[in-house]
């Protein structure tokens, strides 16, 4: 029964030529059996590796067309004068390099690539310092652990604009919740302008972006801590190990592999935060908080050069990509532990 | 940790009890403090939407006369916005799981030539920024007419719920015992029918997982909605709140009110899919 509903698929299922041969195989009288079996055999692997490739094709068509023309299409763009008027004419002229020169050697570059470099580094060190420490405390044995900590989640799975609303109102100058608080406890006398100032909104903003990394940290570096042995650390009290010593010698060792991936992970994702800045200052005031994703936004769709924006947005590409090659270099590790 | 360890050892269990537990309880309590802390911002959001609007500059710090007048603008304003959200979030789970299941199959059970390299590219996709996509987007969509549309967002959303949806669905199936879909393609099943009748059934917790997580995505987008819609023809809820926040502010009551709805699907995940979240992340990101 079996047999003859795959022979029929075959039949079905192959190509023009390959039924055409499958027939004339069974046209064949049925002298030697092995003699027929491995064409057979053979069109049927192939007919098995076709279905399986099926199952993939969607995937790969579509990743192919949301991130790989992306990709090209930016590369191309950046050597071209794209702008408003190319959707009227058509016409696109080749530029060289000088979308790229125009970009980096704008003066807002050099504060946007500063901007992204403290944005990066202060919301990784913020969120990962918090979140490891919430981890370690989470270890402990006490009652509702896991309710307060899954409840701990929710800042990460809020859309990042309904945060960014939420921070504007708490941060602002004149009523925020912030301000109101700090002037009832008497540590200001007038409002902070949290968001205003152009010394204090990268901060502000940074302390944001931590507030909702925090969760992400905690999470994985929580499930990272639940990977280490009890026994080592039993081990290692014998030894007199505790507190701060074993955290020294056998927590952080154990959990460098968990650690590589949560920080590379999260310069990735930081680099190309665009929706809590954009909510909480649009990147204002006067570029404090400016940075290169919200540069590329701006040249792109509100200065409609998208060629400049293109060839910005390829730079974060390459910074993103440095970043990449030690994420998988970190989570070959990873694996191979 | 250790001294929990050591301690049954030194003393009989029922004396140590009644302390272990007074000293846990104290932990409980800083647990509150920290997570006290942490979702002030969401307090604030739930107490500034119950607030009455209008006349008062300063949000009192606790609702005790709750007023709905904030949701009734919120409604009145944001619902298109809110289905609109609700309809592209919704296709974009039926089009991620639509190709990521499949997609997952492939990878974890056919070890097919070249699944090594469709793994590394998703690994890559997610290093490549919105911006870039959308720059590159926007002009596609300009020349095919998928700009200000249902469709056209659904597509661009699915680029972060695909990838991701592979990765999970692929790590649950890789331990699904192959012996089952063997049994079915003994038995006759075709490819399909086998994927179809025993693997999805298998995967639904794992399909679950992605099928919300996807839908969080869609709903969270706001850079392909401000990026791919020029018009109010089409507007998720997320840009219906950066254009509330745009403008100058007078009626905080109506914006958190707003971020109130538009925060009701985090709230469900979190509450209804408790056991499926911690498997999202740590699967999305580690594996």
């Amino acid at each position: 029964m079996s047999l003859t509903t795959d022979l029929s698929q075959t039949a079905a299922g192959s190509t023009g030529k390959a039924a055409g041969k499958a027939t004339r195989k069974h046209g064949r009288p049925a002298g030697s059996p092995t003699e027929a079996q491995t064409p057979r055999r053979r069109t049927r692997q192939r007919r098995e590796r076709i279905f399986q490739w099926l199952f993939l094709v969607p995937a790969v068509v579509y990743m192919a067309l949301f991130f790989g023309y992306p990709v090209v299409k930016n590369v191309v763009m950046s050597f071209q004068d794209y702008t408003t008027a190319t959707f009227f004419t058509g016409e696109a002229p080749w530029v060289g390099l000088a979308n790229y020169v125009t970009v980096l050697s704008s003066s807002l570059f050099s504060t946007s690539l500063l901007n992204t470099a403290l944005f990066t580094v202060g919301s990784i060190l913020g969120q990962f310092v918090i979140g490891l420490a919430l981890a370690i405390f989470f270890q402990r044995k006490f009652p509702l652990n896991g309710i307060l900590r899954s409840l701990l989640l929710l800042p990460w799975l809020l859309p990042l604009i309904v945060s960014s609303a939420v921070w504007r109102w708490i941060l602002d100058k004149d009523s925020g919740a912030l301000n109101r608080f700090l002037g009832d406890l008497g540590v200001i006398n007038t409002g902070v302008p949290w968001l205003t100032s152009t010394s204090l909104a990268l901060i502000a903003v940074v302390g944001v972006n931590i507030w909702i990394g925090i969760p992400f940290n905690l999470t994985i570096l929580y499930g990272g801590l639940q990977e280490i042995p009890d026994e080592l650390y039993e081990a290692g009290s014998l030894d007199g190990a505790t507190g701060w010593k074993a955290f020294r010698h056998i927590t952080w060792p154990m959990l460098r592999p968990v650690v590589s991936v949560v920080l590379v992970l999260g310069v990735v994702y930081t680099l190309k935060v665009l929706d809590i800045i954009l909510g909480l200052t649009n990147g204002g005031p006067a570029n404090s908080t400016q940075t290169i994703a919200t540069q590329s936004y701006d040249l792109s769709f509100h200065e409609f050069k998208f060629g400049e924006g293109a060839a910005l947005g390829n730079v974060l590409v390459i910074i993103s990509l440095v970043f990449a090659v030690l994420y998988l270099r970190a989570s070959r590790r990873a694996v191979d532990e | 940790m250790t001294t929990v360890l050591k301690a049954p050892t030194l003393r009989p269990r029922r004396a140590k009890a009644p302390a272990g537990n007074r000293k846990n309880w104290g932990y409980t309590a800083l647990a509150i403090f920290f997570l006290a802390i942490m979702l002030f911002p969401v307090y604030w959001m739930i107490n500034a939407s119950l607030q009455p609007n209008g006349t008062t500059l300063e949000t009192s710090w606790l609702p005790l006369k709750p007023d709905f007048t904030g949701y009734a603008t919120a409604i009145s304003e944001q619902a298109g916005n809110l289905g609109t959200s609700l309809i592209i979030s919704l296709g974009s789970v039926a089009l991620s799981l639509a190709i990521a299941a499949p997609a997952a199959y492939a990878l974890a059970y056919f070890k097919v030539r070249g699944a090594g390299v469709v793994l590394f590219a998703i690994l890559i996709s997610q290093m490549i920024p919105g911006i870039v996509v959308a720059n590159a987007l926007y002009t596609a969509y300009n020349d095919l007419g998928l700009l200000n549309s249902i469709p056209g967002l659904i597509l661009a959303d699915s680029a972060h719920g695909i990838p991701f949806a592979i990765l999970i669905i692929r790590a649950f199936m890789n331990g699904m015992p192959s012996s089952v879909i063997e049994a079915a393609r003994v038995d006759g099943a075709g490819h399909v029918r086998a994927f179809w009748s025993i693997v999805i059934p298998l995967s639904r917790n794992s399909l679950i997982t992605a099928g919300l997580f996807t839908f969080l995505f869609a709903w969270s987008d706001f850079l392909f909605a401000l990026t791919l819609t020029t018009t109010e023809a089409v507007r998720p809820v997320t840009l219906g709140i950066f254009q509330y926040i745009g403008a100058y502010v007078n009626d905080w009551s109506s914006v958190m009110a707003t971020a109130v709805l538009a925060s009701i699907p985090a709230i469900v995940l979190l509450v209804a899919a408790q056991k499926y979240i911690a498997a999202g992340t740590t699967g999305g990101a580690v594996k």
